[in-house]
């Protein structure tokens, strides 16, 4: 661990693309300004350069991008739809929902659909209502999508690999307010996180802290303020939201007893309501305390930062929501 | 263009086999042995009939909730049809997709779907895999009046034409879109005049008229074929039946359907003209008849012997990768 090399969330995306690219022609990319700066947030650094002819700046249109997502993986490539800012999934809902996630189902399981789409997310950055959302669970409400929800660095290339490997359409979201952040990315080419696999990545004994994305930064702050106040906190970043490692959760949960979900998602039908309802069904006879969510509130993203801050989470919500299951 | 008398009789044929296909699917779904819902293309065989002949096995298309006359002009199994139909099995989809979910990707046939206009944006990804896999392969998307004003159609043309993909857009103007009539929905009356807005070429058809079609067709795949971009195709049809089976059709007169049977069906259009070529006569227009009966008979007789799938089949095939 202690020679692995630090990459910016950003930079490692752009190295898992290298690979990966180098590695199978029929991987390609498409999407609104890609080639001009590499990406609103650089990500795709090199990349026009190194593979001319494969990423590709489409005119504005959400529907014919998701489409031609859905059209090229059905006959042959494998593409990374990038989709510019998770809100626009609006535009491309059919081809998402109606087509990607039921064609091979629908047909019988005669192909694979080895589409990646790749949606930068999240808010923060002042954007306001329609360039902040966080819309993993629409999506993981929809049979036939896998969603991956990264957090560090090297979550992000692990997972981008397997995401791209993975034969079915692969919904990944990327927190936009990470892409500078830094983190220990290992130099392993192969190196790939499989989807479902979470990670415990700080243990604890008193409350497991269930998240994933930009929630994961959240409660490892909040741990070390619960940490002072001597309340133990886990944290299990879930890393992939379908498949879901529910493995790990109960593990951790049949250790603590007591479980927190957090999201940046507003709450309501958040992901943290379907795994709040999968902890009391499955591991009810283990918990000491109602199952709590920290979320969003229920309102769109506001643009002046004061309101911002005030609707997004905050580790404060974490701390109080771990103090409220451990009744301390 | 001349077409020799195998190409005509087999054009025939598969417009018989279009007609003949879907009055029995009418027939069994009367009988209820066709669950949900089918939307036949009864009085359009030509325009899938000419289209798909000038189209080889390894081309793509995709098609509609009115699609078996596109299905079976592209050489798609009788019986996989029919069983798909009944939700058995053996059919296409095992069962799970039924009529307006048909596919065989053997064939190139992307799928039919039952969002309207859903399948252009498809083929118009179909036509940048073929550009990026450098064959000679086309695309084709059929779809009709209704779809045309959907905003997809928009961003598919657009596309293809910014990037000359070989997608052929064929837009079957059946003149309604469910109850609404294409003189009240659409901006322009001849849809094909929409192509010159992306600077594509666009091209009115006789679209009950299957050596037009295919002409047109023709055109458009060497166009497509040799890399000079997409082309559209308004194949100007009539709907005879309903929108669905069992549609009341209070939106329009029986004098009116009465009046496309009577004079412009595309089957006694074309057996006028292989008369006239001395391609068919008396006797060999029945044995072709009865040919595609048995046919069909055998199709039926598989899929009423073919079992229901298992119930607990409905949670499979969802992903190639499951977990």
């Amino acid at each position: 661990m202690s020679d692995e090399r630090i990459l910016s969330a950003s930079a490692a995306l752009a190295e898992a693309l290298h690979e990966e690219m180098s590695r199978d022609e029929s991987i390609f990319i498409l999407g609104e300004d890609l080639t001009a700066h590499a990406g609103i947030f650089g990500q795709f650094k090199g990349i026009p350069e190194k593979f001319p002819g494969r990423i590709i700046d489409t005119p504005i249109s959400e529907s014919c991008i998701a489409g031609c997502g859905v059209g090229s993986a059905l006959t042959g490539m494998r593409p990374i739809v990038d989709f510019h800012f998770s809100d626009f999934v609006t535009c491309g809902m059919d081809e998402f929902c109606n087509q990607a996630a039921k064609i091979r189902y629908m047909f019988g399981g005669q192909v694979k659909l080895p589409m990646v789409v790749w949606c930068p997310d999240g808010a923060g950055l002042r954007a306001a209502a329609q360039h902040s959302q966080s819309l993993e669970s629409w999506f993981v409400h929809t049979p036939g999508l896998k969603v991956v929800v990264p957090s560090e660095p090297a979550d992000v290339k692990g997972l981008i690999k397997s995401s791209i490997r993975d034969d079915d359409p692969v919904m990944f979201f990327q927190h936009k307010r990470l892409f500078a952040k830094e983190g220990p990315v290992p130099e392993d080419p192969e190196f790939m996180i499989p989807l479902g696999r979470a990670a415990v990545k700080r243990e604890g004994e008193d409350v497991s802290l269930l998240t994933y994305g930009s929630g994961y930064f959240l409660c490892m702050e909040a741990a070390e303020e619960l940490g002072k106040l001597g309340i133990s906190a886990e944290v299990v970043d879930l890393r992939s939201l379908k498949p879901l490692d529910m493995e790990t959760v109960a593990q951790s949960v049949k250790k603590t007893y007591r479980a927190v979900v957090v999201h940046e998602a507003c709450i309501t039908g958040g992901f943290g309501a379907e795994l709040a309802a999968r902890i009391q069904d499955e591991l009810f006879d283990y918990l000491d305390a109602p199952v709590k969510r920290v979320g969003a509130k229920d309102v769109p993203i506001p643009f002046s930062p004061v309101l911002e801050d005030f609707v997004l989470p905050s580790v404060a919500d974490v701390v109080e929501a771990a103090r409220a299951v451990t009744y301390r | 263009m001349s077409e020799d008398k195998k190409t005509l009789l087999e054009l025939y044929r598969t417009m018989v086999t279009i007609r003949q296909f879907e009055s029995m699917a009418a027939e069994y779904f009367a009988a209820g042995e066709i669950p949900g819902f089918i939307h036949l293309s009864i009085g359009q065989e030509a325009s899938s009939a000419g289209v798909c002949s000038v189209l080889r096995k390894d081309d793509y298309l995709t098609t509609t909730h009115r699609g078996h006359g596109h299905m079976i002009a592209k050489g798609a199994d009788l019986n996989k049809m029919v069983a798909e139909l009944f939700g058995k099995k053996t059919g296409y989809c095992k069962g799970k997709g039924g009529s307006m979910h048909i596919a065989d990707f053997s064939l190139g046939i992307l799928g039919a779907n039952g969002v309207v206009a859903g399948g252009l944006p498809i083929i118009t990804g179909a036509g940048l895999s073929i550009k990026l896999r450098k064959t000679d392969q086309v695309a084709v998307c059929f779809f009709g009046d209704g779809a045309s004003n959907r905003g997809p159609v928009h961003e598919a043309m657009n596309m293809a034409s910014i990037w000359k993909l070989p997608v052929i857009f064929v837009v079957e103007n059946n003149c309604y879109a469910s109850t609404t009539p294409t003189d009240y929905s659409c901006s322009v009356k001849d849809l094909h005049k929409r192509a010159a807005a992306y600077d594509m070429p666009g091209v009115m058809v006789d679209g009950n008229d299957v050596l037009a079609v295919r002409r047109a067709a023709a055109e458009a795949v060497e166009r497509a074929r040799a890399g000079e971009g997409p082309t559209f195709l308004e194949n100007k049809t009539y709907r005879i039946r309903g929108h669905f089976e069992g549609d009341p059709q209070k939106y329009r007169d029986d004098a009116e359907v009465q009046q496309w049977l009577d004079n412009h069906d595309p089957l006694m259009r074309f057996e006028k003209e292989l008369t006239r070529r001395k391609a068919l006569g008396k006797k060999l227009k029945q044995q072709i008849w009865d040919e595609v009966k048995a046919e069909l008979e055998a199709a039926v007789a598989f899929a009423e012997k073919s079992p229901y799938p298992e119930p607990q089949e409905a949670l499979e095939d969802l992903y190639a990768n499951p977990f």
